[in-house]
């Protein structure tokens, strides 16, 4: 099967070398082509299995506690700005 | 005197409650030095600051290693990942809170595939680790640092992850003990994420023995992990009765096929016999949606994975590679950050999550997920536990699979399907091909019950001491 490289990378928001763009894309299709033995298997009446335990609606109650997470996660920032993090421009003007 | 660091890490706890634990340190200190330029099982280990606090808990401070993607509060954790270098985890992860409070002291953090991405430790950005019983070849992965690390003697225990099989793939190479636990026994707070319906913390151990005394201070419900169970923890050293009588085990027939190595079936029957002969019922059973793991896998999983992954973009923590707009700022992060094997599978995961393709790929992988859950259900009603072996070879060469993804990805095909199913799995080293490697074998259970797996494991480990034998470094 053919992978279409560009349009997926694009959706990955990941820039690929030159160089491996070919590489990927073969072994992508390979791996692709593999994953169609799935297709002999009838599974009409299946029901997909998103998760192993049977938990559902797992709640904790509503409670105020103190934390420093967010001055420790600013801590890690790769460029701070008082309590933002900066990032580069997001709207260019034309 | 005794070498203090071929002991177990029972026998070195009970050593350090009447002596303390530095004499231990010292000694896994000054061979970790020897022998990490060789092994590359640690990607860090800081031996000036390694030192026993007086340590009444029940590890008593023996060193116990962790696996480079569990955060420890202040310490560096990269995941083996350019775009994670020189990270600082801000929190401990709810298993090193467990471990720190049961008085272990952290020792080495360990090598592994990049995002725990790979069955070889050679996806690891700060290069491969290496087999300790031959260093021309892998030790497995993703968690080959923690499996080596122990093989070698160089830590006491270590964690691992397995998501597909990284805990117990690695050991079955290296020649000792890999447990992951039922999924949601273990909190995975803290562990970075690869595939949050599959991944589980899990020890990696010299013994049977030594599995079931971690494993009793890691498992437990934890708030801070929705995916964890709200289930009470037995005592699993009660498990430890060299008695097989009456156990029911099964052979899954799908899983002795063609391409397995002859001398990873011989040993694995040879330990069927085994179990016979310690008073063990062994039958022929039927997993039939075997063959269709790995495919379910490399859908479901990378999808996962690539979700997982959309967190590393420049923003907030690790890498970024400066440009003019946020956009690039993305782009070039992720291009410069992540490895090939990672790349091709935020590629993949992207694709079968995307418009047009998710039923076909994703919702389909999870359909037949359901059906591989199925099978165990089914057979799980004849046997009380599953034998087979871990991997279908014992170690391969370093760079012997890296031009073939897919020839990797099947080197797995044993493992995948216990976490499709979130059952507990255990490998226990059953011998060595006549070259010298050893082989594992990999023991299955229902649900919840890791107390089985202990019990054949310690019966068999027992029974033939295989965990003696040490490799030459």
């Amino acid at each position: 099967m053919e992978f279409q490289i560009d349009k997926v990378a694009e959706l990955a928001r990941l820039n690929l070398k030159p160089g491996e763009k070919s590489k990927l894309e073969k072994d992508l299709g390979a791996i692709l082509d593999y994953a169609q033995k799935l297709n002999t298997l009838d599974t009409g009446s299946v029901e997909p299995t998103s998760h192993v335990l049977n938990l559902e609606n797992v709640f904790r109650a509503d409670e105020v506690k103190t934390s420093n997470a967010a001055e420790k996660a600013l801590e890690h920032a790769p460029h701070r700005d008082g309590d933002f993090f900066k990032v580069p421009k997001i709207v260019q003007r034309d | 005197m005794t070498d203090l660091c071929r002991l177990t890490l029972k026998e070195a706890t009970d050593l350090a409650k009447q002596d303390g634990a530095q004499s231990l340190l010292n000694a896994f200190s000054k061979r970790a030095q020897a022998l990490n330029p060789k092994v590359n099982a640690f990607l860090r280990f800081d031996p000036a600051k390694i030192e026993a606090s007086v340590n009444k808990a029940p590890l008593c401070g023996v060193p116990v290693s962790i696996k480079d993607n569990i955060c420890i509060d202040g310490r560096e954790v990269t995941c083996a990942s350019r775009i994670l270098a020189g990270h600082v985890a801000p929190y401990d992860a709810t298993v090193i809170e467990k471990l720190k409070a049961a008085g272990a002291t952290l020792f080495g953090q360990c090598n592994m595939d990049e995002f725990a991405f790979g069955s070889s430790c050679e996806t690891s950005a700060i290069g491969p680790c290496k087999h300790p019983w031959d260093l021309a070849r892998v030790p497995g992965g993703s968690s080959g640092g923690s499996a080596a690390a122990v093989a070698a003697d160089m830590t006491l225990a270590a964690l691992g992850s397995d998501t597909g099989g990284s805990i117990r793939q690695p050991a079955a190479l290296c020649g000792v003990v890999g447990l992951k636990p039922t999924y949601g026994r273990v909190s995975r707070y803290g562990l970075i994420a690869f595939g949050s319906s599959f991944d589980q913390i899990g020890p990696i151990t010299k013994t049977v023995e030594d599995a079931a005394i971690l494993t009793n201070i890691l498992s437990g419900h934890d708030p801070k992990d929705s995916t964890s169970a709200p289930r009470s923890v037995p005592d699993f050293t009660q498990a430890l009765k060299r008695d097989v009588k009456g156990l029911r085990i099964g052979l899954p027939k799908e899983y002795f096929i063609e391409g397995i190595d002859p001398e990873v079936e011989k040993s694995v029957r040879q330990a069927a016999d085994l179990y016979k002969k310690l008073g063990a019922t062994v039958q022929t059973i039927s997993l039939p949606h075997t063959e269709y793991s790995v495919a379910v896998y490399y859908i479901v999983a990378v999808a996962e994975a690539s979700s997982n992954l959309g967190r590393f973009d420049g923003v907030e923590y690790g890498l970024r590679v400066p440009a003019k707009e946020l956009r690039e700022m993305y782009f070039e992060t992720r291009d410069q950050g992540f490895g090939q094997e990672a790349k091709r599978r935020i590629l993949l995961g992207t694709f079968v999550l995307s418009a047009g393709y998710y039923e076909a790929y994703y919702l389909k992988g999870q359909k037949v997920r359901t059906l591989i859950r199925q099978d165990f259900e089914k057979a799980f009603r004849e046997v009380d536990v599953i034998l087979s072996p871990t991997s279908p070879t014992p170690a391969f060469k370093i760079g012997e699979k890296t031009a073939d993804p897919l020839a990797m990805y099947l080197s797995d095909i044993f493992t995948i399907p216990a976490n499709h199913a979130g059952i507990p799995a255990m490998s226990v080293p059953c011998g060595f091909t006549a070259s010298g490697l050893p082989i594992g074998m990999q023991l299955m259970a229902r649900p919840f019950e890791e107390a089985a797996l202990f019990r054949a494991g310690y019966a068999f480990e027992q029974e033939t001491g295989i965990y003696k034998k040490k490799p030459t470094l």
